[in-house]
């Protein structure tokens, strides 16, 4: 029951805290000097009369106080309407979902390859501290943690698709094809390298993170108690790193849905891969509000649900907090 | 009694001020460079365009001919500026918000809410939201990053203060009628400020980083300003020529800038 | 069966304050220690915090931080225990009873951690849980407490659990590190007779504790430490009276400091501070 109680005040507090993102983004779009009309026209800004300006204005609002406006918005947002983005042409809400369904291979095959691969070499380097296996390890796990993820990318295209002609330097498909028409084969293709890219930056956290775990067990009393009993290195590291490190491993993975994101933002951009990243920036740079609003609120739910998982695993699974031990 | 079982770093203090030293003379060495050659990033030479890395052109030129180590140096510059300037933004951000979160139970609410939002949001996103509001520009990055990186240590802080109010040397001093100023210069400030200094220096790689990210996707510095995130954004659009030396230099510099600090700052944590 | 000659062990420290503050220097926590522990006999090490009790414990099994300066001799069964005789023997012949509790791996039931320990010592797998069940059904641990979680258990069956693993492991040399903190009178009682029990067994229990009074009913043997030195080694029996059987000042004093012997501080000079040390102790 008072796993249950958690979770709904973790649910309230979701509720608030997307609220609250609601009203930081709105203002800070409210801010923009940029202006709501010529925002709202996009590309047809010079067809339009002063009168006609004067219409939309009245139409949609904006020379109302910024407290209307915002009401109005969240009324339109309570019924589902995210209004209407005019660099694509479309209802913001159908731009999301078709974009993210793209997004989401890329994010979840990395999400998948990083928090595996990083756990394992974590747990690897953690165990031989100080062995030429963790060196190794740890050395990758410093350098890729400090690469910024774009030039990664610049990198891998460099690599493969330039110099090797491996795969190919743009896009989700062949262009000029239309996206049903693209097998799944080819789709993969494109796929391969930006996730490995967001993959390899993605493992370095969680080595990182899983290795530091694995220190602090074997330097605990934990671990000395092990050892005095005989016990190797690398069973303290399989009966009792193991289960030490996979709980802040998995967590660490679902908290940090937001840099993964991020990250993809980046790649997207460098690959040219159409997902919602690519759309973000090209909503922020062609002043596309709704849409830049509407990914706002979509990411931040995204997000926070995966802190909220983050924080109930504890209170699922640790067996010191479950029975209300803390 | 708790015992390290193995320990591999035997002399940290001194690694520690190995690293700091090795930093501080790079710095050095690149705020001084700044200084040397003037505008020798901007300047054009028409004979030589995309030239590859040579004794002539160490790293190579850019499609206007620009000598791509003089642009690869300013741009590291630039990060270094900006990184410091939003690092100790956002230092002095999460102090003052931690200090305020610990006046009342309302505000440490709302502090705490406030910070629950910045983390819901990608911080990319969000930087570019900021960057979107204020215009662009140098200012907008700098104020965007620091507006966006202060939660994590404003966390620390926080605790820290917390703690620090209910020991019983502090509340033995306030009983004993010493000033609020005395309490604050005497016993707070020797403790938060080593969290502070290693909490700038853990925020300076990060803000570095994402101020690159931010001006490559174009929400950042002009383009007319030789930025390693401006560099690579220009370096894309020569990647399927081959123009390979464009998009490696100024990247391994800004790796090496922040594997740098990332080392100082680990070593210094240690060593304190 | 332990013979210590000679031990000297050094471990690095950071001077505060000091202008070369990176500057690593050395500490002595153990001074030209000499001790002997035989079978069937409890021996107790008895000094305030900080005399290297618990540092000669993890130098005996071998589990000291790798920047640590050692020398001298240790011998086990006459033949030199060095560290690869130290990693052959640790839970076969050589058994720790640790100091904290936090031992016990939070994430693992009680029966669980009791049958590793029993697989490290080396019975089969099949026997191992076997032997567990015995081990804890011998220290009076329920069903209840072999399915717990050590945060479940109290501090009085946590010390049992950690007992049984050290008994499990039929060790010649069990070393006890403070296994009486914390612990109300009755589990005391039951604790202490339990490392009775195991050296009338003919094991050779060395019993690390602060507290004179706790390793007198069932010592053989006290050796006094203060700084790292030895002080005194005399037998349990020498305790008693005004101590005149005590060769060295400082065992006299302590003796005499206890609260049964009514804090009288009168026998030596260095009385107030002697009373301080036991008052922290």
């Amino acid at each position: 029951m008072r796993v249950i109680a958690r979770i709904a005040t973790r649910l309230s507090r979701l509720i608030l805290v997307l609220l609250c993102v609601a009203v930081v983004s709105f203002g800070l779009m409210m801010a923009s000097p940029i202006d709501p009309i010529d925002a709202y026209l996009g590309p047809q800004m010079a067809q339009v009369s002063p009168e006609q300006r004067e219409l939309i204005a009245q139409r949609w609002g904006f020379d109302e106080p910024p407290a209307v406006q915002f009401g109005h918005w969240l009324r339109q947002l309570a019924s589902g309407d995210l209004g209407w983005s005019h660099v694509y042409n479309q209802p913001v809400s159908e731009v999301i979902g078709q974009r993210f369904q793209r997004s989401i291979v890329l994010l979840g095959g990395a999400w998948l390859l990083s928090a595996l691969l990083g756990f394992s070499l974590g747990v690897v380097a953690g165990a031989k501290e100080g062995s030429t296996l963790d060196n190794i390890i740890s050395t990758y796990a410093f350098i890729t943690a400090s690469t910024p993820a774009f030039w990664l990318a610049i990198l891998a295209v460099l690599l493969f698709s330039v110099t090797l002609g491996w795969t190919p330097t743009c896009c989700a498909g062949p262009t000029g094809t239309l996206s049903q028409d693209v097998t799944l084969a080819t789709r993969l293709h494109h796929l391969i390298l930006p996730i490995a890219t967001l993959a390899l930056l993605g493992i370095a956290n969680v080595t990182l993170h899983t290795r530091a775990r694995m220190l602090e067990l074997m330097r605990s009393e934990v671990a000395t108690h092990a050892f005095a009993q005989g016990a190797s290195r690398i069973d303290v590291a399989w009966r009792h790193g193991l289960r030490h490190a996979s709980l802040p491993a998995m967590t660490l993975a679902f908290a940090s849905l937001g840099e993964l994101f991020g990250g993809s933002i980046l790649i997207e951009q460098v690959f040219a891969y159409p997902g919602l990243g690519q759309a973000t920036v090209a909503a922020g740079l062609r002043s596309d509000v709704p849409l830049l609003l509407g990914i706002a609120l979509f990411t931040a739910l995204f997000v926070s649900v995966g802190n909220m998982i983050a924080d109930t695993l504890y209170d699922v699974i640790d067996p010191r907090i479950k029975q209300g031990g803390l | 009694m708790r015992l390290a079982l193995t320990s591999r770093d035997a002399q940290p203090r001194l690694r520690a001020a190995f690293s700091l030293g090795v930093t501080v003379l790079l710095v050095t060495g690149l705020v001084a460079s700044q200084w040397l050659l003037g505008d020798s990033a901007q300047q054009m030479q028409f004979d030589a365009r995309l030239a590859p890395p040579s004794l002539d052109h160490w790293l190579g030129t850019d499609a206007l001919g620009r000598e791509l180590w003089a642009r690869t140096l300013a741009g590291l510059a630039l990060s270094f500026w900006v990184g410091c300037l939003a690092a100790l933004l956002s230092t002095l951000i999460a102090l003052s918000l931690a200090a305020l979160a610990t006046l009342s139970a309302r505000l440490d609410a709302l502090v705490s809410l406030l910070i629950d939002t910045l983390l819901s949001v990608p911080h990319l996103i969000l930087l570019m939201l900021i960057a979107f509001a204020l215009g662009g520009g140098t200012q907008a990055v700098i104020i965007a990053v620091a507006v966006t990186h202060w939660p994590s240590l404003a966390r620390v802080l926080r605790a820290e203060l917390l703690q620090l109010r209910q020991a019983p040397y502090v509340r033995i001093s306030r009983a004993l009628g010493k000033s609020r100023w005395f309490v604050l210069h005497g016993h707070l400030l020797p403790h938060l400020l080593p969290h502070c200094l290693v909490g700038a220096l853990l925020l300076f790689p990060h803000a570095i980083l994402h101020e690159a990210a931010l001006t490559f996707l174009g929400f950042g510095l002009s383009p007319s300003q030789p930025a390693i995130g401006v560099l690579l954004a220009d370096a894309m659009r020569y990647l399927s020529g081959g123009y390979w030396w464009l998009g490696v230099f100024p990247g391994l510099g800004l790796l090496v800038m922040v594997l740098g600090f990332e080392r100082l700052s680990t070593h210094l944590r240690r060593a304190l | 069966m332990l013979t210590i000659e000679r031990l000297t062990l050094q471990l690095p420290y950071y001077a505060h304050g000091h202008a070369s503050w990176w500057k690593r220097r050395w500490a002595t926590c153990l001074d030209e220690l000499s001790l002997q522990f035989s079978a069937g006999e409890v021996h107790a090490v008895v000094g305030a915090s900080g005399a290297g009790k618990s540092l000669l414990a993890y130098a005996v099994m071998g589990l000291l931080p790798t920047p640590a300066r050692l020398n001298g001799q240790l011998c086990y069964q006459g033949k030199p225990l060095d560290e690869q005789r130290q990693r052959q023997l640790r839970g076969r012949e050589l058994a720790l009873i640790p100091q904290s509790l936090s031992a016990l791996d939070p994430l693992v039931r009680t029966q669980r951690q009791v049958t590793w320990a029993a697989q490290r010592a080396g019975h089969a797998p099949a026997n191992a849980w076997h032997s567990a069940q015995q081990a804890l059904n011998h220290y009076q641990l329920d069903a209840h407490a072999q399915q717990a979680y050590a945060h479940e258990l109290s501090g009085g069956m946590a010390r049992r659990v950690l007992t049984a693993m050290a008994h499990v492991s039929q060790a010649r040399l069990v070393i006890a590190d403070e296994p009486t903190v914390g612990l109300d009178p009755h589990q005391r009682q039951r604790v202490l007779a339990a490392l009775r029990e195991l050296a009338d067994q003919g094991k050779s229990v060395m019993l690390i504790t602060h507290d004179l009074r706790h390793a007198l009913p069932i010592a053989d043997r006290v050796t006094i430490m203060r700084d790292g030195k030895r002080v005194e080694t005399a037998p349990a029996h020498a305790f008693q009276g005004t101590g005149d059987l005590l060769v060295h000042d400082y065992s006299q004093a302590l003796w005499l400091a206890l609260p049964d012997n009514h804090f009288s501080t009168s026998a030596t000079r260095q009385a107030p501070q002697l009373q301080q040390e036991a008052d922290v102790a």
